[in-house]
């Protein structure tokens, strides 16, 4: 509740409403692709199969029958279940329109059909697996390491405290507070986008784990000096003095030289 | 100095346009100005933003013990906002009833002011004259050059030491800025944040950096106080950022060619517009992003400026595999890093 | 007032004040003192009374902060940075932050009331502005206040620069850049302001004492100085019946005008304190220890030096250039010249004015902003410059907030930098052309009535009733300077700069709307007058 109250009088309230919106209707969904995922790792030949037809109906346009690429994407042999696992489950693929980047919507495969995709594209060529869940466990890492490391890897794109940023030419870094812990993993093992990847040897996966508790830790935490105003810094501070500051000492101003009646 | 309760007389009265001034518009009074219930009343309000003044006082020491500050953030908040909260509502009490009583209860008739003219009057000016005038002649100042010009050159020379004073602020620059601490056979090390210590160091080889990656680098050494006094000092100019690029991406003049690896690159990560680390790495355009200025670089080009206010490249460190396949330094940059600064090209 | 024996309790308090320090003449002075009562005359008080909130946290603060830059290993309750290794000041901030009693209270009302200063400091001065009241006598007063506004820049940027926080220092690390772009000494000054090489030990010491000591006493020297001024010079009144140049009217100081600015001090101390309990500001345990290697995505300075950022951001790469291999980096250091020119044609406006209008009088009913149409427009031309800038300090969080390229937003900000000011310049003036020809018009043919009449052959009109006298004076007597062609000086010749101030002149007054004039509005009501006969005949029926 007290995370609602923070954004309130933030600028992209409708934004995180609908996103809010999304992790009601989702947040059952995130619980199913989290018990899912260690179901992914043993995948079936039908699930192959499945996800093989799936790929087939919603993929191959862009993608190539046989996942090698066309023109319109990239080829998918060797990026393993955990690309599929985050674009797909963050509704991010399929791509609805071509733009500076995929944004993120609702997803449009249910937690069943997308570890069928997933296990279809790992079965072209080995790739980064959907992690395990003892690296998933934030209560296990440590923030203090995992925030020396977000502050050099991820800050300066996703902002300290991963409110999000600009790149460029139209696109840009996502916030991170409503991302699941699955997913920050798989995208920073993966590189989704313009990501760097950031592989075992470059982050081990108890460094990925440290960066998920750093995350959880500076998004969760009720913000001790109050609201937020968007985690934005002195830009959102400077609106607010003379928005509502001065806006109010107008007011009180205004009150005070009126006559009385 | 003088003020009226009334509209002011004939010399107030002035044309302008061809309009004649109308004077104040007569006094309208208040309620309060004759009925004494609304007087009452007027009175009460006062006196309870007062009282409500007190209650926040009081309740800021109440809330002081009530919510204390504990190891939570939680408890924190609830400490900051409800003795702050205290601390409003003890403050608008007071200046709110203050407002109401001069509004409702004191007259609030016109006062009128005359300006005076804001020179003196011309007898004081004249004496004012006289006494300059009688100090220039008992002191000599104008008649004596000699003095006078002497006094101004020791004025002027007098803050002559207070340079040299400040001179100790800090040591003269050298070729400082023109140095890191990389050199031949440094390794490539990866950026915890912070100052890693020597034991704590991971070097990186180079067959883990995969096409996309990008890993943020410092020298080898950087921690050992052997090394160096100041080790933020050094990671302000040794900060690297290490990227793989598909080799057939990249555009490498041939004098440089040799200075990269199968496509692993390395450049200073400090800004040359003002010295932001320059991060954000895009792995699909190879831009390469400051978040300060929004200087754009293009990695496959050697960090050329593509965009923004920067005008240099990013300096490129020449690196190489050593023989255990870790990623070592060929040399230190051969430029400086960084902002501009005057001796850049001649250290 | 020691000749006769004081029986009430305020005569004998008086008493014996008056036998000590003679407070009478005091009292008697200033105690009747007129100021006049207007909303926009507060601002300015706002501004003092958010510096003396700033002065009274910030001393608490002092008491608890460490400006040293030793490190240590947190060890407090923020959990994200246990057993990291962090400066003495960040961590004495992130104490006062957390560990001291009310300390978080405090610091917000510091840095808000901070922000609050410069704020209501420059509304003040746009009020001030706009309406004139720099003008003579009081072009000194308005220096003052300029400078007040440059020591207030210079207060907050010492301040944000203290917790060694990672926002804190990347902001410092482009003040290095700056220096250093400086051409000849630009190194050398660098070296000597942070005791060697970016960032060493030095700096924080440094700027605390100059946060805490030298830039605080100059900005209450130089408020003492505005405010014996303003006793001096009395305050200036807005036109309106009974207000003239030679009297100033409103509410005494004792007792109502005490009362009421005793009162609005507690209401912006409440207000500030409001702000304080509910909003975070600056939360450095957020950004981390400064690190040169890490920044944040939307790394900004505080609002006030955020039109300086934002130039630097809109300036492109060639800038500079090389002589000789000696670099001229004008895409950093112009920024410099640029907050300079700004500075400096704020310094010298009010005698531009004077020079460009021959208007060495004095002044002390303010212009209605629509009556100067020219020297608004150039305000509102200013404003549009300073806001581009600082839209442009934030143009990364634009673009994402409205999905646009950022690029695309620098071309725009690039754009708005040559243009935006010439646009609003033409705009305001037409704008105020207009409310003056609608002045002109209610002064001459009345107020609109809603009654609509026909009269016999037809035709249909809306009754308009005549102003009343306080109304018509208002908005018909004011002073409409014109253009003064070149005239020649004691020599019989006319100079050059005469020649440049005439043509600057046809163009300040063109297109002028002159004042209702009594003849005009005679002649107006006799041709009216017919009309409202015929009127009084119909409305008869």
């Amino acid at each position: 509740m007290k995370l609602l109250a923070d954004r309130r009088r933030h600028p992209m309230a409708l934004v995180v409403l609908l996103l809010v919106g999304l992790l009601l209707t989702g947040g059952a969904y995130a619980l199913f692709t989290q018990t899912s995922s260690a179901k992914a790792t043993t995948a079936s030949a039908s699930d192959i199969e499945g996800g093989k037809k799936l790929f087939a109906a919603n993929c191959a346009t862009c993608h190539g029958l046989n996942a090698e690429g066309t023109r319109n994407g990239p080829s998918l042999v060797g990026v393993g279940a955990a690309a599929v696992d985050f674009q797909v489950g963050t509704g991010r693929m399929p791509l609805q329109a071509n733009g500076p980047q995929a944004p993120q919507k609702e997803p449009q495969f249910n937690d069943e059909q997308t570890a069928q995709l997933a296990a279809y594209v790992a079965s072209l060529g080995p790739g980064p697996a959907i992690p395990e869940d003892q690296y998933l466990d934030a209560s296990k890492g440590d923030p203090a390491a995992g925030g020396g490391l977000f502050r050099t890897n991820c800050a300066m794109c996703h902002n300290v405290v991963g409110a999000g940023g600009a790149l460029t030419r139209g696109k840009f870094a996502p916030n991170l507070s409503e991302v699941s812990d699955k997913h920050l993993y798989e995208a920073m093992q993966t590189g989704p986008q313009n990501m760097p990847i950031f592989n075992d040897a470059n982050l081990t996966p108890e460094d990925k784990r440290d960066v998920i508790a750093y995350v959880n830790e500076v998004t969760d935490n009720p913000s001790p000096g109050g609201f937020k105003l968007g985690s934005l810094g002195p830009v959102a501070e400077g609106l607010f003095v003379w928005f509502f500051g001065l806006g109010a000492v107008i007011a009180i101003t205004v009150w005070l030289s009126s006559r009385a009646k | 100095m003088t003020s009226k309760d009334h509209s002011g007389g004939g010399s107030q009265l002035e044309e302008l346009n061809g309009f004649t001034n109308p004077g104040l518009p007569e006094h309208k009074p208040r309620l309060t100005d004759s009925d004494p219930r609304a007087q009452k009343v007027a009175e009460r309000q006062v006196a309870l933003w007062f009282l409500l003044s007190m209650i926040g006082t009081i309740w800021f020491i109440v809330a002081y013990f009530l919510f204390p500050l504990e190891e939570s953030m939680e408890s924190i908040r609830l400490h900051t906002m409800f003795v702050g909260l205290g601390a409003t509502l003890a403050m608008f009490g007071i200046g709110a009833g203050a407002v109401l009583w001069a509004k409702n209860l004191m007259s609030d008739h016109e006062g009128i002011d005359e300006r005076h003219d804001i020179h003196g009057s011309e007898e004081d000016q004249a004496i004012a004259l006289e006494i300059l005038h009688q100090a220039n002649e008992e002191s000599g100042i104008g008649r004596r050059p000699l003095i006078r010009n002497t006094l101004i050159a020791a004025l002027a020379l007098a803050p002559l030491p207070a340079v040299l004073v400040f001179r100790d602020l800090g040591p003269l620059p050298g070729n400082t800025l023109h140095h890191t601490i990389w050199d031949k056979g440094v390794r490539l090390i990866q950026d915890p944040g912070g100052i890693p210590s020597p034991e704590s160091e991971r070097p990186i080889r180079a067959d883990e950096v995969t096409i996309g990656s990008a890993y943020h680098v410092l020298p080898s050494g950087i921690g050992d106080h052997e090394n160096t006094d100041h080790p933020i000092n050094e990671k302000a100019k040794a900060a690297v950022l290490l990227m793989r690029i598909d080799p057939k991406e990249l555009k490498e003049d041939p004098a440089r060619k040799d200075w990269s690896h199968d496509g692993i690159v390395a450049y200073s990560k400090i800004c040359t517009h003002v010295g932001c680390p320059v991060a954000l790495y895009e792995h699909q355009t190879h831009h390469l992003l400051c978040p300060c200025h929004q200087s754009t670089f293009d990695v496959t080009e050697h960090c050329k400026v593509i965009f923004g206010p920067a005008k240099r490249p990013l300096p490129q460190l020449p690196i190489t595999v050593d023989s255990e396949g870790y990623l070592v330094a060929q040399s230190d940059f051969p430029e400086p890093v960084g902002p501009t600064f005057w001796e850049i090209n001649h250290p | 007032m020691s000749t006769t024996q004081p029986t009430t309790a305020i005569g004998k308090a008086a008493n014996f004040t008056e036998n000590r320090v003679g407070a009478s003449v005091l009292v008697r002075e200033f105690g009747r003192k007129i100021f006049p009562s207007h909303w926009s005359f507060m601002l300015g008080e706002v501004a003092l009374y958010s510096f003396v909130i700033v002065v009274l946290s910030g001393t608490f603060l002092t008491f608890f902060f460490h400006p040293a830059m030793g490190e240590l290993h947190y060890e407090g309750p923020w959990v994200p940075l246990r057993g990291v290794e962090i400066s003495e000041a960040y961590n004495s901030t992130l104490a006062i932050s957390f560990e001291i009693r009310g300390g978080l209270f405090i610091r917000q009302m510091h840095h808000w009331g901070a922000l609050l200063f410069v704020a209501a400091l420059s509304i003040h001065m746009l009020r001030v502005f706009f309406t004139g009241a720099f003008r003579r006598p009081r072009e000194l007063n308005w220096i003052v206040g300029v400078l007040l506004l440059i020591m207030g820049m210079a207060a907050g940027f010492t301040g944000y620069s203290l917790p060694d926080d990672l926002l804190s220092g990347n902001g410092l690390r482009i003040i290095d850049g700056i220096i250093k772009s400086l051409p000849l000494v630009g190194t050398y000054v660098s070296f000597f302001l942070f005791g060697g090489e970016f960032p060493g030990i030095d700096i924080v010491s440094r700027l605390y004492t100059l946060h805490i000591m030298i830039v605080p006493a100059l900005i209450i020297a130089l408020i003492g100085v505005h405010l014996v001024f303003v006793v001096v010079h009395k305050h200036t009144q807005w036109p309106g019946a009974g207000h003239t140049e030679k009297n100033v009217v409103g509410e005494p100081v004792l007792p109502t005008f005490a009362a009421k600015g005793g009162g609005f001090f507690f209401l912006i101390f409440g207000l500030l304190s409001l702000i304080s309990a509910l909003f975070t500001i600056n939360p450095i345990w957020n950004y981390g220890p400064y690190d040169p290697s890490p920044v944040s995505a939307g790394t900004q300075p505080d609002w006030y030096i955020g039109w300086a950022d934002g130039y630097l951001r809109i300036v492109p790469g060639w800038f500079e250039f090389y002589i000789a291999g000696w670099p001229i980096s004008f895409n950093i250091n112009s920024a410099l010249v640029v907050m300079g020119g700004v500075f400096v044609a704020m310094f010298v406006y009010p005698f531009f004015e004077a020079w460009l209008l021959k208007d060495h009088r004095e002044h002390h009913i303010l212009d209605r902003p629509r009556n100067n149409p020219t020297r608004t427009a150039i305000g509102v031309a200013g404003i549009i410059f300073y806001c581009n800038l600082w839209a442009a300090a934030s143009g990364d969080l634009i673009a994402v907030f409205f999905h646009m390229s950022l690029n695309d937003m620098i071309y725009i900000f690039r754009f708005l930098f040559f243009f935006g000011p010439i646009i609003g310049y033409m705009i305001t003036k037409r704008m105020c052309i207009g409310l003056q020809r609608k002045d002109r018009e209610l002064a001459l043919h009345g107020r609109e009535t809603a009654q609509i009449i026909r009269l016999p052959h037809g035709e249909f009109l809306e009754r308009h009733e005549a102003l009343p006298a306080n109304k018509l004076w208002k908005i018909t007597a004011f002073e409409s300077p014109q253009y003064v062609p070149a005239e020649p000086n004691a020599d019989g010749k006319i100079t050059g700069a005469e020649k440049l101030r005439a043509r600057l002149s046809r163009f300040f007054f063109e297109d002028r709307v002159a004042p209702v004039s009594k003849q005009e509005l005679d002649a107006s009501h006799h041709d009216h007058h017919e009309v409202g006969s015929t009127d009084q005949a119909q409305i008869g029926h």
